[in-house]
């Protein structure tokens, strides 16, 4: 369960960054993004699933969410 | 000679790892790449960040240098105690050249070396209490010291020491922040570690201290230089472009820098980071706490300069936006003086480069705007976002090698031959013996500044000087030569 810092680049993607891994890629996809919820499955451009439960209402971006693996 | 296409490329790279056994061979290919500007992410060609390979010769620095050498080293009006035997501070001591006004031992320490200087005896026994005096005697000695900061040396970690206690005891007797920073040299795998570890001290010690203090009066032109460590005055040159433009830098990172400029930061409108990879983390977790936004920018030759400025005042209103154009014109007799003065005598010439954290692709630009092309990039210490980042900067079929080793190093420049390297004090005398030009590009061969449009004349001539330098004429030895009447006659074919 990796904490994720999201934050937005300078074209509006969504970027999830993994401190600890050094890791930093684009978000392809958000399951649930409504003005009322964000999260479900999230799917990064390097094909990796991660999973966080929906938070309602969705947090402001930068900040940093606990996610959980998309296979565990 | 020509520029090798890809297939040459891949072909020099294997033929480089040719010499090494089975299983070194397979982890240096995954560290020796052919760029291809195209590819969006780098981690899917080139692996970097990773543990050296145990027998090579590598060029990397220890967690230790990253933490003192480069984020702390700089602030001022800091003490920086080398906390462990005295050779890792006494060997380092004031080779970064970053530049800072005040009266070193009054009220400004960057040049002096203090070391808690370890012997049998406090290995053994513990170096606590030999901490707690060292504080007591730096505040008697200097009283004008704003804080200190415990940088560890490897031991420290080794046998266990309670910096913390010591240094939040001693903080509160003292009324002065005391930062215990546990870079102990054996952390990661290289400087990169020392960086984050210092920029985590910082977030813990020093972020926060002027949270809920209304006092500093603010404009919503404030913005914090982040990243750039002053080597040879280069934050001074980029600053004077930041302030022409109506903004007001309130904090220099950490050249030339301050206690109270890194305690203010969290106040500014933005923050604009020259070395992304030893800083970075600092400005996302501003971000994220203060809302700040930041921005990569780079002010390594005039093109990028441009785009840079232009950059950092979309942020801004449009009187910002305007200023930023008029500082554009008002330097562009200057350096187009400068181009049409150098370039023709570097036109064409290529450069390999080997360096640490933003220079293997932010002086990219600097080289194109003289005509020079680098054909060979790689960086001691980055990880995948640089190489990200890098690879849109260099050409088709350049050669990337990450963490290179003295031997590949040495290999790939017999090979492509370029008229220029730009690495560090360790490759220096090697290539200068074997007759090919070459900059010290970390501290700028002690000369500098480079950023800035001020930075980018005294690049130009450098570059010039090194590569135009009659001496790699004289480089074989006399009795190598040629006969008499030959000499002659090759001298005039190679001049003509
Ligand atoms: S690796 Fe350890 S002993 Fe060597 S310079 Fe770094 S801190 Fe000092």
């Amino acid at each position: 369960m990796p904490n994720v810092m999201i934050r937005k680049n300078d074209a509006g993607d969504l970027l999830f960054y993994v401190a600890k891994k050094d890791m930093e890629e684009t978000i392809a996809s958000v399951e649930t993004d409504t003005s009322e919820t964000w999260g479900g499955e999230v799917v990064l451009t390097d094909g990796s699933r991660w999973y966080i439960d929906p938070i309602s209402p969705p947090p402001v971006f930068p900040t940093t969410l606990r996610f959980k693996r998309g296979d565990e | 000679m020509t520029a090798l296409t890809r297939e040459e490329t891949q072909a020099l790279i294997q033929e480089v790892l040719e010499v090494y056994p089975d299983k070194a061979k397979k982890d240096r290919a995954k560290h020796l790449a052919v760029n291809d500007p195209s590819v969006e992410q780098s981690k899917k060609c080139i692996t970097s960040n990773r543990k050296s390979l145990p027998g090579v010769m590598t060029i990397r620095g220890c967690a230790y240098a990253g933490s003192k050498g480069v984020v702390w080293g700089p602030i001022k009006d800091m003490i920086h105690i080398s906390h462990g035997p005295v050779g890792c501070g006494a060997y380092s001591r004031a080779g970064r050249r970053n530049y800072y006004v005040g009266h070193t031992g009054v009220n400004t320490f960057g040049t002096m070396n203090f070391t808690s200087d370890f012997q049998e005896k406090d290995i053994v026994f513990g170096g606590d209490k030999k901490l707690a005096k060292l504080i007591d005697e730096i505040n008697e000695l200097f009283p004008l010291v704003k804080g200190i900061s415990v940088q560890s040396e490897c031991p420290i970690g080794l046998i266990g020491d309670d910096i913390e206690a010591v240094s939040k005891k001693k903080g509160k007797e003292l009324d002065k922040p005391i930062v215990p920073v546990r870079c102990e040299g054996f952390r990661g795998v290289s400087q990169s570690l020392g960086h984050h570890i210092a920029n985590d001290a910082i977030r813990d010690w020093v972020i926060g201290n002027r949270d809920g203090d209304p006092t500093f009066q603010t404009t919503p032109y404030d913005v914090a230089v982040i990243g750039d460590y002053n080597i040879g005055g280069d934050a001074w040159a980029s600053r004077i472009l930041l302030e022409e433009m109506g903004l007001r830098v309130v904090a220099q990172w950490s050249g030339d820098g301050t206690l109270a400029e890194m305690e203010l930061t969290p106040k500014v409108k933005l923050n604009l980071i020259h070395c992304y990879r030893s800083m970075n983390y600092i400005s996302r977790f501003m971000e994220e706490k203060y809302g700040i936004p930041w921005m990569e920018y780079n002010f390594f030759g005039p093109t990028k300069i441009a785009e840079s400025l232009r950059k950092i005042a979309a942020f801004f209103d449009e009187t910002i936006q305007a200023n930023a154009e008029k500082v554009i014109a008002k330097y562009e007799a200057e350096y187009s003086a400068i181009i049409a003065k150098y370039r023709p005598r570097l036109e064409g010439k290529r450069v390999m480069l080997y360096v640490g954290g933003l220079r293997p692709r932010h002086v990219v630009g600097a080289y194109e705007d003289l005509g020079m092309e680098v054909v060979g990039t790689g960086y001691e210490f980055a990880h995948n976002d640089d190489y990200d980042r890098t690879m849109k900067e260099m050409g088709e079929a350049t050669l990337l090698y990450d963490d290179v080793t003295g031997y590949e190093f040495e290999e790939f420049v017999k090979r492509v031959k370029p008229d220029l390297i730009g690495s560090g004090v360790k490759e220096k005398y090697i290539f200068q013996k074997m007759g090919v030009p070459f900059r010290q590009m970390h501290s700028w061969d002690y000369s500098g500044p480079y950023h800035g449009y001020d930075g980018f004349a005294i690049f130009a001539r450098d570059m010039d000087m090194t590569v135009n330098n009659p001496c790699w004429n004289s480089m074989q030895a006399p009795w190598l030569k040629p006969a008499e009447g030959e000499t002659e006659v090759k001298k005039l074919a190679a001049s003509a």
